[in-house]
């Protein structure tokens, strides 16, 4: 296996992604402040399309790890895709709540709040950063392969479920759910321009740090394979002498 | 796979009887969890007995990632886990019995945890029918995701500190509903506690079926 190299394609993705990104940057912060959140409400130039992201991310995880589970379509390309996606989608993850944190405080007043969405989107950080500390650990290559991939599967059969708990558990102490204060409905239409580069933006983002990764991935592999290699010619080495001897 | 369920399940519970592992130490744990919280929250105020349910729930939420780490520990040493494999028992068999295994001794635990909410924290019980329908389905719920956790993090060698990052998100939910539906049956809120039985029974449900369906891929290597 020879080393990946860096492909023309994630060249042109990665260029699109960055202008895209710094269009969104500029053109977001180039929009006029709401009278409720002041220039807060610009956050959603970025927040939602975060959001999205990390969405995408874990459903390509999950999407890949059946891929790598059925033995008709078993191929590390899979596991490689699967782990790449899931650390996207763990970074997209927490900026989404950093965002919604910078947000939430100067509009709700807190930095946090135990709001159904914020809860369910804590505990995916969470279940996902449990999927990488696994397929993290040093181990045989299928064996890691496989169970990372039936982590991911459990972990995102978990996510309805801790969907549905947090969202009963939120509405009945609490009367109205926060999630109707976005001010979506009311929205300018240089709000929804701007969001929804970002969501392009975002997108190319993640389909540029995918393969980025991906190549990581393989790259560390390759290493991997090649430093066990170098590792067996150096005893070789070391025994050549005294069998001359 | 019924029999070979009960033969694992049997082989299970003799170890925990014979080596007192499970009376000696995740016991006292447990109760120990308990007096912590008396410790640390405001013992007079009555805060301990309105918060008796979620205290309760955490306190079994840990002592079940030691019966997990422990079920899985006496499969790691003599090789007990390849004898497993070699004696071609049905792998969802040997999935049902490690799971029935823990389901039992969690369940005794938490007749022993009851014991010492009502002592250490004055709670008085009722809606006992509730009560012990959480108990049975959130338990059924925690020892099958915990028993599919325990395959996965098993053998590994950083498995003691992996299996809580693991498994505690998952049982998120079960601590959420089987929390509200005891504050329900105990009195401290007013819900509709059997909507949060259902949602533990569908918990129960996806990963007892997970376990049966996955357990034999999990078992083939490592």
């Amino acid at each position: 296996m020879s080393a990946p190299a860096r492909s023309q394609a994630s060249f042109i993705l990665g260029a699109a992604a960055l202008l895209a990104l710094a269009s969104t940057i500029v053109l977001g912060l180039g929009l006029p402040p709401t009278l409720e959140q002041g220039p807060y409400a610009r956050l959603i130039a970025i927040h939602p399309p975060l959001a999205w992201a990390a969405y995408l991310a874990f459903g390509v995880t999950a999407l890949t790890s059946v891929l790598y589970l059925w033995p008709r379509t078993r191929s590390r390309v899979w596991d490689r895709v699967a782990v790449s996606s899931a650390e996207v989608g763990v970074v997209f993850t927490a900026l989404t709540l950093v965002t919604g944190s910078i947000w939430g405080r100067p509009t709700w007043g807190v930095w946090w709040t135990w709001d159904a969405r914020l809860t369910s989107t804590a505990l995916l950080l969470a279940l996902f950063l449990g999927y990488l500390a696994l397929r993290g650990v040093q181990t045989d290559v299928h064996t890691r392969a496989k169970r990372s991939a039936i982590a991911a599967l459990v972990a995102v059969i978990d996510v309805p479920i801790v969907h549905l708990s947090v969202d009963w558990w939120r509405t009945l102490h609490q009367g109205r759910s926060l999630a109707q204060l976005t001010p979506q409905s009311d929205l300018d239409g240089s709000y929804v321009a701007v969001m929804l580069l970002g969501f392009v933006a975002m997108t190319l983002v993640y389909g540029w740090l995918l393969i980025e990764r991906y190549r990581v991935e393989a790259l560390d592999e390759h290493f991997q394979d090649q430093g066990l290699d170098l590792a067996l010619e150096e005893r070789r080495a070391e025994g050549e002498p005294v069998a001359a001897r | 796979m019924w029999r070979d369920a009960a033969l694992v399940a049997g082989k299970d519970l003799r170890i925990e009887a014979r080596s007192r592992v499970a009376t000696n130490q995740v016991a006292p744990f447990a109760v120990l969890v308990l007096v912590l919280f008396g410790f640390a929250l405001d013992p007079d105020r009555g805060i301990l007995s309105r918060a008796s349910a979620g205290l309760f729930w955490v306190a079994v939420l840990f002592s079940a990632l030691l019966a997990v780490q422990r079920s899985f520990a006496i499969e790691a040493v003599d090789g007990g886990g390849d004898g497993l494999r070699l004696l071609g028992l049905d792998p969802a068999g040997i999935f049902m019995g490690k799971a029935a295994a823990v389901f039992v001794e969690l369940a005794a635990l938490e007749l022993l945890l009851t014991v010492g909410i009502v002592v250490l924290y004055g709670v008085e019980l009722g809606g006992a029918g509730l009560m012990v329908a959480t108990a049975a389905v959130a338990t059924l719920g925690l020892a099958a995701a915990g028993t599919v956790y325990g395959a996965l993090s098993a053998g590994l060698r950083v498995r003691e500190t992996l299996l809580p990052l693991l498994l505690l998100p998952v049982l998120a939910p079960v601590l959420l509903s089987a929390t509200r539906a005891w504050e329900v049956a105990l009195g401290t809120s007013v819900d509709d506690g059997w909507r949060w039985v259902q949602l533990l029974a569908v918990f129960a449900v996806v990963y007892l079926t997970f376990g049966l369906v996955g357990f034999g891929a999990l078992m083939e290597e490592s």
